[in-house]
This record gives C-alpha cells, structure tokens and sequence, in this order.
C-alpha cells in the first residue's frame, strides 16, 4: 500500500528554528530515509522549494499562461513529502511517527488511490 | 524482455530458475548468495542469448553462470568469507545428495514466505527465487523504483538469515501450518495481478498467471492437500471471469452484469473439477468453500438463476471456519437475495468496521447496494457517494460514483 507523508511548514517556524536543532532535524530525516530505503519502503522522499519558486500553469483559450504562485500570502506551505510503500495503515503511522517534523508540526497520511479493485 | 512481447518463450527460462537455484543451494550453501547469483546469471541470459542465441540447454548455461559468479563473488570478498564462515549457514543438511527437485521447490516455497517476513517482503522473495522474475519485473509489477524492490528483496533474504533458516524442509509437525502461509502469499499475489486493472500490461509481468501457475506446482507436489487443490481451484474459477470484468472503456462490470459468454469455460471446468474432487476427498477449509461459491457462480447460466440458498449455506460454514467482516459482508449480500434486502442490512448492523481501516468502503458499498435493492434510494445514493470516498481504489471509486449517479437521475425521471 502506498502512502504520501506530507509535512507543512511557515516560514516563522523553521526560521525560528535554532540553527543547530536545525541541522538534528535534517540528520534525523536523513537517517529515516536511510532506513526506509534499506527496509525496500521507501518510494522517494522530496524537499520541497520555498514557495517563492511556485508556478501555476494554466491552458485557456489564449493558450498557456505560466503565472508565479499565488498563494504567497498563504502561511502554510508543503515543505516536504515522501512515498512510502508498506504493509499496512499502521505501518505508514509508525513511519509517520518516526519523522521529527513530527515532534514540531505534524504529518499528514494521505492513501494514494491505486488502479486495484476487489472482486465485485 | 517482456516489452517485446517475447514474455511466453522466457516463462520457460524462469521456470528453471527454483531447480538451479536449489542444485546450487545444495552444492554451495548460502541461499541468500546463490539467490543472488541466480539472479545474475537470469540478468545475463536475458542480455545474451537474445543476441547469440539460446543455449543447448539453458539449465546447464544458467547453472555454470551462477556457479561462476557465486565463486567470483566469494573470492572477491574474503570479509564476508570470515562473515560466513562465523555465521549461521543455510546450507544443506546432507552431504550434497541431489534430493528430487520436488523437495527442492518446495523448500524454495517454505523459505521464502517464511514466516518471520512481513507479507509483502514473502510476495516479492517467492516472485525472484521460485517465479523467476527479475527484481526490475517485480518492480515494475508494484510500481516502486528498482532500488526500493532491490532492497526489500535484500532485507527479506537478511531477516531468513538471522531467524537462523536452513535450506531443508520444514519438520512435518510444521509443515501443514507453513503451508498456509505460502498459499496465503500465493493468494496475495493472484490478487495483486487480478486488480491491476490498466497499465501498460506488456512492461507489468501477470502476477496472476505467475500465482495460478505457482498453485498449480504446489498441487502437483501435494496433491493430497485439499486447501492447495481449493486455492487453486479459487483462482481458477475467478480469473475465469476476467474477460468479463472491465468494459470497454475500463470500467467496472459487477458480477451480475457481466457478459457471461466471455467467461473462460476452460478455467471453469478445471476449478470445478477440481473443488468437487477436493470436497469430497479431503478435509474441509476456507479456500476450498470459497471455491465451491466462485463455482456457483460461474455455474449459473445467468445472473438470476444464480443458486443464492446453495451460496448462503457456503457462507454460514465459511463464517464459522474462518469468521471475519469480508465474510460476513458477502453473507449479507448473499442473505439479502434469498431472504430480501431488510435480512442483509440486519446482518450488516451486527458488523462493526473501523472507518479508517483500509476496505471500510466495502462495507459502505454493500450496504449502498442492499438499500438500493430495498427501494430507498436516497440513503443508497449517498452511501454510494461515501463508500467513494472512502476507497483508494481508482476504478472502485468510477464504479461508485456511476452508481449513484444512476440512481439519482433515477429519481430526478419521472
């Protein structure tokens, strides 16, 4: 079963952010996606870039428009989000706890829908 | 290999894959390093003879390239030698006595979906060492990098490593129990394939041929197993149906629905042949029930003549044998048309489900079905909407949402 684990930020809070708490953030992110990769779970895992460098692209009758983010006066943005294909729910939740973005902004599980069906 | 279209010939190639990997085991202990090595050796025929042709015999070829690489591989690395030789080793417990390669692929089977393996880790060892797939097939089969399969497959063959497994048979006090486990990898993997509804289906390997084709060894080698000989027979009976199962436009064709005259009478003979055989020779399991009902179904020549009393029966034992909510969800439905829609919601207010866990919409898309069937079509089509919600799975979710759409224009017609 395949999860998405997605972490929102603002900029206040990782700004705020002690330097060097900073740096135990990102080595423990590492070191979870280190293990992940070995255990075979881990499908791919992202940073996301600041929201400034946010594009939408949009296809109208006067063809394509490619206009900067608009949302910048949104407070929360993804910052990050890893697949992961494991065996359960419960697994994805364990997963999820084990990321430190955990300990300061949460992260979100979301189910990626599959093209699999039971019998009917 | 498989994107040329040249997928039957190579079936032939993978089928030697559990005899040579378990020649080697025997000769050379270490399941984990000769996998590997049979791995390679599979790579590399798949590289060459496409261009210099196919061997003489291809076993032959297969067994002296993964010889070689297993020696090359040993003497480039004498830490792991010291490793090995402190370790505790899977090899045989004869003296290299060639056992019948039986023996062999079922001891293969038992290793792989041994039961210190998460399920998923046993689907993807049991598709490399006995279907013969390539981790880049498996892969591709799962949707997941390489590397990810790679790994899983790699952490599999650790974690048999360290719960100290040998190359050899189980016990036989042991032996019945280990073979449930294998047949429920098997049946994962008929599942797995048996959803995959789209895709390019020339890159994805047919999970679901590899699995029939896995049961059908296993039933050859124990044939006196009905539960082997039922799980077969299950999957023959529902993969029958296959052709009928999608529309054109890849939609969903619930069972009664379907166009029966595209089911594979073939399959269907054989599986009932099969689950008769079995129930009246050996001891009754879940697997074998669940085949006796598929058969019900690909029996009747329409959907109405459906023998739903013969079915409800089926369920009530297989609740009993093996009690769970998919069962008592199917009772219901199978209630419902001997007894009316009102017996099956009864039956369904009694099952509790957690919302969140993964097959709640089933729950959700029954009861939508049996409202329906009772006339009350609002609260169907909302259920319908909610049980849509609630699936991850994409067709599922068409399916649904065409439902109630059904119903409310339905409604909404004079």
């Amino acid at each position: 079963m395949k999860f998405m684990l997605l972490i929102y930020g603002n900029e206040e809070n990782f700004s705020a952010m002690p330097p060097a708490e900073f740096e135990q953030l990102v080595r423990e992110t590492d070191a979870l996606n280190r293990q992940l990769l070995e255990a075979g779970e881990l499908v791919g895992a992202y940073g996301v870039a600041d929201p400034l460098n946010a594009m939408v692209v949009q296809v109208g009758d006067a063809g394509t428009t490619v206009t900067d983010g608009p949302y910048a006066e949104v407070k929360e943005f993804l910052a990050s989000f890893t697949i992961v294909d494991c065996d359960s729910l419960e697994r994805a939740v364990e997963i999820a706890a084990l990321n430190p973005a955990a300990r300061y902004v949460g992260v979100e599980i979301r189910p990626l829908m599959h093209e699999a069906s039971l019998e009917m | 290999m498989t994107s040329d279209g040249r997928w039957d010939e190579w079936a032939d190639v993978r089928r030697l894959v559990p005899d040579v990997l378990g020649v080697l085991v025997r000769r050379h202990g270490r399941f984990d390093e000769c996998e590997d090595a049979v791995q390679e050796a599979l790579v590399a025929a798949s590289v060459q003879w496409p261009v210099e042709g196919r061997p003489d015999s291809p076993k032959a070829w297969l067994l002296t390239v993964a010889a070689r690489r297993l020696a090359n591989r040993r003497r480039s690395d004498t830490a792991r030698r010291h490793r090995e030789e402190r370790d505790a080793v899977l090899a045989s417990a004869s003296s290299g006595d060639p056992a019948p390669s039986d023996d062999d692929a079922l001891t293969l089977l038992f290793l792989c979906c041994h039961p210190a393996l998460s399920p998923t880790a046993q689907a993807a060892l049991t598709l490399r060492a006995v279907a013969g797939l390539t981790t880049a097939e498996i892969a591709r089969a799962y949707l997941v990098p390489e590397a990810t399969m790679a790994q899983r497959i790699s952490r599999a063959k650790q974690r048999i490593r360290d719960a100290g497994a040998t190359f050899a048979l189980p016990p036989a006090s042991e032996r019945s129990e280990r073979l449930r486990v294998v047949l429920e990898v098997l049946y994962l993997l008929f599942n797995e394939g048996y959803t995959a509804m789209s895709g390019p289906a020339l890159l994805r390997p047919d999970l679901t041929a590899e699995a029939i084709r896995l049961a059908r060894e296993v039933h050859r080698i124990v044939p006196v197993d009905g539960e082997v000989a039922g799980l077969l027979a299950l999957m023959l009976l529902v993969d029958a149906r296959r052709p009928a199962r999608t529309g054109l436009d890849g939609t969903l064709v619930p069972l009664a629905e379907q166009d029966r005259s595209l089911w594979d009478r073939t399959a269907i003979a054989e599986g009932v042949a099969l689950v008769t055989a079995s129930l009246t020779t050996t001891r009754l399991g879940p697997y074998q029930l669940q085949a006796a009902i598929a058969a019900l179904h690909d029996e009747a020549p329409t959907a109405t003549e459906t023998d739903w009393s013969q079915i409800v029966a089926l369920y009530r034992l297989l609740e009993r044998m093996a009690p769970g909510p998919t069962v008592t969800l199917n009772r219901a439905v199978a209630e419902a048309m001997v007894h009316g829609p009102q017996a099956g919601l009864d039956l369904l207010a009694t099952v509790r489900i957690d919302e969140r866990v993964s097959g709640a919409h089933r729950f959700g898309s029954v009861r939508a079905h049996l409202l329906e069937m009772a006339g009350d079509m609002a609260e169907a089509g909302e259920a319908y909407r909610r049980a849509a919600r609630q699936t991850s799975s994409i067709p599922e979710r068409r399916h649904l949402l065409a439902r109630a759409a059904r119903l409310e224009a339905s409604e909404r017609a004079p």
